[in-house]
Parts: structure tokens; sequence; C-alpha cells
């Protein structure tokens, strides 16, 4: 038991410092230019979310970070050391159903697990059961993927990411597809666990609403290339309600500032 | 319930027809010597049941039939992978799988017994050839319709290399590989029942060969009696082999809820 609780201890999160990061794709003939001199720091335990239309190239930066993709101008470092390709300090949750319908809920969350070989079977199954009862799915272990609901499957993905203690989590619009109830539920949810497992969480989202509920900041991208807007930082205390005037307040100042903004004006 | 009543009227349509049949010949509308009726065929599986004949054609059958399978599948699924993987080799061995996938495979009986003889070895040729193109073409098709996300995700967990060959792509293209597998075996099962009806050879005395020999003794019941054969293994080898992978597959993937 004694592997199982060391697995379960909590980490120190990680830093991330991105540098004046460029991103082309080609698509076709035509060359994209996703992402211009993006610039961000997102410190220990931080909580920061990317806000933007679509296009803005939020996703291509989660992609960078995570090391899926490798950037043609700057350099990203975790921790102050180079992103060269996907690591254990970083998991990602995907906006769609990237859960394996080959496994039961359990065999997805112990997927990382398996490939840490101080873990052995009964360890790996104690290390899932943890993070399935965090997230309030300890009943559905065995379940099939395509027995959950929406909902259900995006905590199944949440526990996953969580599994093997990375030090950051990237999230690509995660709760994007689900009905608002299931969300708002989800919010409180992400919020007591991100309290208690201590992850720097680089999120993704197009909600503005969604980024002052969960953010200690949020970073507005604008598209064509992306490029970082403005930044606000979320001094409002926690756990938040998406419904509460001071969220709703800060929100609607956001709007009205991408509203405002001449560079998004000369852009449109 | 349901269940009950859907077998019961199959079985009931079975019945109605095997008895019109009966009565065409029993009435001398049919000449039995051009179809002989239910009771004939039924006396002749019974005779040759009980001296072993059948039985003895039916494991030679078998074990031909296995091989040549076994060996469709040694070969078409590595050759799938390649295909799905390396271009070059999807340029060349897939589009000639492509091409001789639609030959039927008795075309290759002449050139089987001109190299190989009246031997096993023809036999085997002539089932790898009719088995083996669609188990390569269903293994590279399943492959490449696994999701992206899927591996990407698999990534960021750590997964490399072999691990996410066989943990992650090959599990996502399992229905497709196994109805490329449950193609091949029916393949498989036609290439061989031409391969023996084309090439007598002595080595054993297949269901092929019963059939064939009763047409020259002008045997129908015989020939018939064998062709029930040949449907009652083929349906008993498909419940057996694939309708529990393919539950397996549709609990998991929580697809084929109609049935």
């Amino acid at each position: 038991m004694s592997r199982v609780d060391e697995e379960l201890a909590a980490i120190p999160p990680s830093k991330i410092e991105i540098h004046s990061v460029t991103k082309w794709f080609s698509s076709g003939k035509r060359r994209v230019h996703a992402l211009d001199g993006i610039d961000l720091r997102v410190d220990e335990g931080e909580f920061v979310c990317l806000v933007g239309p679509s296009g803005c190239g939020k996703s291509t930066l989660l992609a960078l970070v995570a090391g899926l993709e490798l950037p043609d101008e700057g350099h990203i470092l975790l921790d102050g050391k180079p992103v060269t390709g996907p690591g254990r300090e970083c998991m990602v949750m995907f906006q769609e159903a990237a859960l394996f319908p080959w496994r039961t809920v359990r065999g997805n969350v112990r997927f990382g697990l398996e490939l840490k070989p101080s873990l052995d079977r009964a360890a790996r199954d104690d290390v899932a059961t943890f993070y399935l009862r965090l997230v309030g799915l300890e009943d559905f272990q065995n379940a099939q993927i395509h027995e959950l609901s929406g909902g259900m499957r995006q905590r199944v993905a949440l526990a996953r990411s969580l599994a093997p203690n990375p030090r950051v989590i990237l999230m690509d619009e995660p709760f994007g597809a689900l009905d608002a109830m299931t969300r708002e539920q989800l919010y409180s949810d992400l919020q007591r666990i991100w309290s208690q497992r201590k992850k720097t969480i680089l999120f993704v989202t197009h909600s503005v609403r969604e980024a002052v509920c969960l953010g200690d900041r949020v970073v507005l991208l604008s598209p064509h290339p992306g490029r970082i807007l403005e930044e606000f930082r979320v001094d409002l205390p926690r756990p938040r309600d998406p419904h509460a005037t001071d969220v709703s307040e800060l929100a609607a100042r956001i709007v009205q500032a991408l509203r405002t903004d001449p560079a998004r004006k000369m852009g449109a | 319930m349901r269940d009950v009543a859907r077998s019961a009227s199959a079985l009931l349509l079975l019945a109605a027809l095997l008895a019109l049949w009966e009565l065409a010949g029993r009435s001398g509308w049919v000449s039995p010597l051009l179809l002989p009726t239910p009771s004939d065929i039924g006396t002749w599986l019974l005779r040759s049941a009980g001296d072993g004949s059948l039985l003895g054609a039916t494991l030679v059958t078998l074990r031909r039939l296995v091989l040549g399978y076994a060996l469709g599948l040694a070969g078409g699924l590595p050759l799938g992978m390649l295909c799905a993987r390396v271009r070059a080799a999807k340029d060349t061995v897939g589009t000639l799988a492509l091409g001789l996938q639609a030959l039927p495979s008795v075309c290759w009986v002449p050139l089987a017994i001109l190299w190989f003889g009246q031997t096993e070895t023809a036999m085997l040729f002539v089932v790898v050839m009719g088995t083996i193109w669609s188990i390569l073409l269903a293994t590279e098709h399943g492959i490449r319709s696994v999701p992206p996300i899927y591996v990407r995700a698999a990534r960021t967990m750590g997964s490399r290399g072999i691990h996410t060959a066989t943990r992650v792509i090959f599990p996502a293209s399992l229905p497709f590989i196994v109805s490329g597998m449950k193609q091949g075996w029916a393949f498989a099962w036609r290439s061989l029942m031409a391969a023996e009806i084309y090439v007598t050879i002595l080595t054993g005395f297949g269901l092929g060969h019963l059939l064939h020999y009763g047409r020259e003794l002008h045997a129908m019941d015989q020939v018939l009696g064998v062709m029930v054969v040949i449907v009652v293994v083929g349906l008993a080898a498909d419940r057996a082999l694939f309708a529990p992978l393919e539950r397996s597959l549709h609990r998991r993937w929580g697809t084929g809820a109609v049935s």
C-alpha cells in the first residue's frame, strides 16, 4: 500500500513559460499563421483560462505546451526545461470523446498508470479507484464508456488525466459539449479537485463566463493570427458560482473590452 | 418470449417448405432423379454418418480450412498493418490486394495444379489466395479508421511505438478487423469447396470430393446431402468463432443493439 500512497501524494505543480512562440500550419497549399509571438507565463498551481473565438489558435497553443506539436519559433519551458515531446508532467483532457471504447471506465483511468512500471496491477486499480471516487464515479468503475452520459464521460476523462499524477493539466474545451446544468456541476467539482490536488491548469474555452468562474487569470486571444489581446486577473473568492453577480459583472466587463478593443475592430 | 415465437415461425416455414418438396417428389410431379426428396437426402445422411465416411470427409475438409485460414490470417494481418503504416506498401501490395480480391479464387486452380501438382499444397494455395486479400484490406481499412484523437490521447499519457500499436491502434480497429476475419472465413470456405471439387487428390477425401463423386455417379441425394453438411458446418463455425467475438465488441462499443 505504501507504493499507492506515494503515488497518490500531492506533488508540487509546475511553472509554464511560453516565450515568443509562433506556429504555422499548412493545409493543402495554404499556409495558416496559427500563432504569432505568444508570450505567457503560468505560475505554479495557477489556473489560467485562454479565451477567444474559433481560429484564434488556443487549442494549438495547448498542443504545443503538451508537446504534441513543436513551435516554429520561440520556445516553451516547463519548470525551466524545454518541452520537446509529450511527458508525464503534463496531461491533456480533450474536447471530444477521447476515451477508449474497448476499455471499461476503470480501464481508461488505468491506461496512463500502466506505463508506470513501478506499479503492479492491484496498485493501479487502487489508484484508479481513488480518482474515480474523487470525480464521483466509484459506482461506475466497470461500466462501458457508451453507457455513460456526456457529463460522466468528461468526469472519466478528468480522472484519467489526474491519475498519472501530473504537475500540469491542459484542458481543451472539456465542457463545451455539455448541457448547462451538467456544466455548472462540473465547474464546482473542478474547483474542488483543483484546490485538493494542487495542479497548474491551462484551460481553453470560448465562454468568458466559464473562464471567469474557473480561472485566476483570463487571457484573451484574437484570431488570424492568434495573438494575446489582453489579460484580466480574477480576484474573486472561491468557490465561485457562474451565476453570482461578481462573476457576471466581470464577465460582462471582459466582453465589453473585447468589443471595444481597437485590434479587434481592425480585424473585424 | 418473442425469441421463441420468432424461432417457431422460422421452423414452421422450413417445415412447410420441406413438406411441399417431399410431396412434389412423392406425387411424381418432380422426378427424384432431378431432385431427390428430403427423406432420400436424410437417408443418405444417416447412412454415411453411420459408416463414418461423412465424418471423415468433414474432418479432412475442416483441417484444410483451418490451416488455410490460419495462413491467410498470418499473412493478411501483418501485411494489412504494413499497408496502413507504409505508403510504399499501400501503393504496391495494397493495390495488388484490391485487384486480386476481385478475382474468384477458383481461378487460381489451373495454376495451382500446374505449380504444385495434385497435392495438399495446391489446395492450401487456393484457400490462402481466397482469404488473404480480404483480411489484408479490412485490417488496413480498420487501422486507417482509428480516430487520431485516440493516438494523441495515448501519446500524452506516455504511450509510444509498439505500446501504441498493440494497446491503442489494434483494439481500436478490432471491429473492422473482426468483420474482415469473418469475410475471410467465408471466402476460405468457398475457395476450399471449389478446390476440392476441381483438384482430385489422394491424400484426403473431403466434402468437396464427396460432392464431386456424387455428381459423377449422378447420386443427387449425395450431392444435396453434402450441400446440407456444408451449410451446417459453415453456420456452426460462424456461431462458434465469430458470434462471441462480435457480441463482446458490441457490448463494449454499444453498437448492434438492434438484433
